[in-house]
């Protein structure tokens, strides 16, 4: 079991130090940082001193070495853009893009699980058909489209909702929360409905998917004929069997949310990381670019580490075989 | 219990279960096909009655009507079951759930895949007996070892926390055997409990549910196309073809002397069984299928025997030495019809 944690700890460390090389590689090779830090102006002795001052005349190996010495420190550098150091322009950016991404996971897993049961348990129930046919449009609409639906709706024609921006936020240190304000809340409402609609969706077709799949296993025929009750049946036996599937899905949301808000945080001017990566690549901001991409992986490979071992939790066979399939069981 | 859809059971002991006449439909869209088409059977307390018969005969069938879990569109048509004097197939869904497990335990043909791979024996166990008896969830655990031991698990103590993927293919077999008894049955449904198993450990399996059988008095329908299996465990045999019963009765006559000539050719295709005749029969052709049944015998096309009668006419399923027999080339079925 311990063996299994750390192997699993060791894979995710070997692919960031790959994710980590192309971020070096970017930022080393991606235009002269020389050239782009300093203005023409700059005059020879100005430039040798920043080439030193940056490791630029050192082997490539040894200045990969300390880009990864600083990255795992949180040092990025300085943004080409703004002048300030690179990681707290992250740290700012990042608890609004994971509140709006978790608030929405949320939403999904507590709607959409029950739903996709529902629908499986019975698939002739007439609202069980209606929030089938619903799902179909979630998972077909793009969520920037539902966004701007929202925006004319409920900001335009009826002012009730804010159509941009975050409202108030709290300070906890360097967290930012919009969760405590009425206005932080209220400016959450429409971002978050226009992720997790698409969330929902899946989620529920994923579990019904799944439910029905399970549901005509023999392990749940044997249950019946046990005469266990619908209840323990359907939660116990088969919805702990479709769990694997969902969480694995879950976790690949979570992380395509977080890396590709970009769009719903532009349709609602969202301050998140995703903000502020098209920012960084409209002015080819590359200490920014590399960062975030740094950033992003880090936490995909979090979740799939967590993914997998939520698999070890659940699943005994994984436990004791060691060959735990992880998130590329399906 | 009417005697004349029973007619050899001594009249002492009431059967556990008593099927009469059933029918089972799968309405399709092209029409209704008729799977079992008027079964009749009966088992006694600590008897193990083993259904026969080649694949789609309708043994599986027959199994799922009794406990009640035939699968939609699948629905019983026709004809009565009754277990312990109690009728069972008009039952609300929800008094029919209470009595499986409890009254009537099953055993399927996979043990590989009966148990629910992501929670311990132990769990499985426990929350079947708590389903059924008053039991405290201590008291349930303490049962659950108990009947990991009557079913020969060595050291259950240990076993009761490990999950299925810990057990082998017999000793799985042996928990779901301990599943379907965990609230005494007075009947055991078991389809093919054996077919997916080493033959070594077939015997033991079988010797179990012998066992069982014999120590706590309970019925035990044996559904299997194994006629080596029937021999060594059953005390009657039920033979079907095409959704009826064509032979029934104890299983040495219906070994030694079948009547039927299916049964013939089933027991003469059998190599062990077979030593005993002179030659190895084999019965060419297959079972005709639900949508395509000929008029009469439905084992006519197969039948060296077959006249016209038996071309047009369904053989009833009558007395004949001690069992019953529905073929028309008896003499006692001829006898009762020309009376
Ligand atoms: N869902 C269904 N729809 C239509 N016909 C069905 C369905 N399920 C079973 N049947 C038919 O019912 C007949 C009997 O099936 P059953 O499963 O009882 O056979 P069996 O005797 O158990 O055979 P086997 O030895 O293969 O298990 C078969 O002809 C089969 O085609
Ligand atoms: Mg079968």
């Amino acid at each position: 079991m311990l063996a299994i944690i750390v192997k699993r700890i060791g894979n995710a460390a070997l692919v960031m130090l790959v994710v980590a090389f192309i971020a070096f590689m970017i930022f080393q090779f991606l235009g002269d940082p020389v050239q782009l830090m300093l203005n023409a102006q700059a005059s020879q002795e100005e430039r040798v001193a920043l080439r030193l001052r940056l490791g630029l005349d050192q082997p490539v190996v040894m200045q990969f070495f300390s880009f990864v010495i600083r990255a795992v420190q949180g040092d990025f550098g300085i943004s080409f853009r703004n002048q300030r150091e690179v990681m707290s322009l992250i740290a700012e950016r990042f608890p609004a893009t994971f509140e709006l991404v978790m608030v929405s996971t949320v939403l999904a897993l507590a709607i959409g699980v029950p739903l996709g049961v529902f629908a499986a348990i019975n698939p002739k129930n007439p609202a069980a058909r209606i929030a089938r046919m619903i799902s179909m449009v979630g998972v077909s609409v793009p969520a920037f489209v539902i966004g701007i639906v929202l925006i004319l709706v409920f900001s335009v024609q009826l002012g009730w909702l804010p159509a941009f921006g975050r409202g108030e936020v709290v300070q906890f240190g360097t967290w930012s929360t919009g969760l405590l304000t009425p206005s932080g809340r209220l400016a959450l409402i429409m971002p978050a409905t226009s992720l997790a609609l698409f969330q929902i969706s899946f989620i529920m077709r994923l579990v019904t998917a799944e439910m029905l799949e399970v549901l005509r296993t023999d392990y749940v025929k044997f249950a019946r004929a046990r005469g266990l009750p619908d209840r323990i049946v359907h939660f116990r036996h088969a919805l702990r069997n479709c769990m694997m599937p969902v969480v694995t899905m879950t976790g690949m949301l979570i992380g395509d949310l977080i890396a590709f808000a970009l769009v719903t945080e532009t349709v609602f001017q969202w301050p998140g990381m995703g903000l502020l990566f098209v920012q960084a690549v409209m002015f080819i901001d590359i200490p920014v670019m590399a960062a975030y991409l740094m950033i992003v992986s880090v936490i995909f490979i979090t979740l799939n580490t967590i993914v997998d071992f939520i698999y070890l939790a659940v699943d005994p066979r994984l436990r004791q075989t060691g060959t735990a399939g992880g998130a590329n069981v399906r | 219990m009417n005697a004349a859809f029973a007619p050899n059971e001594p009249p002492l002991d009431p059967p556990v279960l008593s099927i009469r006449d059933l029918r089972v439909e799968f309405p399709t869209r092209r029409g209704v096909l008729t799977a079992i088409r008027g079964v009749s059977l009966t088992i006694r307390r600590g008897e193990i009655l083993g259904v026969v018969g080649e694949s789609g005969a309708g043994k599986s069938l027959t199994g799922a009507a009794v406990i009640g879990l035939l699968e939609p569109p699948g629905r019983i048509a026709g004809g009565e079951i009754h277990v312990s004097g109690k009728r069972i197939d008009s039952l609300p869904r929800r008094q029919l759930m209470a009595l499986r497990g409890k009254t009537i335990g099953a055993i399927f043909q996979d043990p590989l895949t009966s148990l629910n791979p992501l929670l311990t024996v132990g769990d499985q166990l426990v929350e079947t007996i708590r389903c059924h008896l008053p039991l405290s969830r201590t008291e349930a655990a303490r049962r659950a070892i108990d009947l990991l031991n009557e079913v020969g698990i060595p050291s259950p103590e240990l076993r009761v926390g490990q999950y299925p993927h810990q057990f082998s293919g017999g000793m799985r077999q042996r928990v779901v055997i301990a599943l379907a008894l965990a609230a005494e049955p007075e009947l055991v449904v078991a389809d093919e409990p054996t077919t997916a198993l080493d033959v070594s450990i077939q015997a033991q399996i079988t010797g179990l549910l012998k066992r069982i059988c014999r120590e706590r008095g309970t019925a035990i329908m044996l559904v299997t196309h194994d006629m080596g299996v029937i021999a060594e465990t059953a005390d009657r045999v039920a033979v079907m073809y095409a959704g009826r019963i064509v032979e029934i009765g104890p299983v040495e006559d219906l070994i030694k002397r079948p009547q039927h000539p299916y049964t013939r050719g089933l027991i003469g295709s059998i190599p062990s069984l077979a030593a005993r005749h002179e030659r190895l029969a084999q019965i060419d052709g297959a079972m005709p299928r639900l949508n395509s049944m000929p008029a009469g015998c439905a084992f006519n096309p197969r039948c060296e025997i077959a006249d016209a009668r038996c071309r047009s006419d369904l053989p009833k399923l009558l007395p004949s030495g001690r069992g019953s027999v529905a073929c028309w080339k008896l003499a006692l079925a001829e006898a009762v019809e020309a009376a």
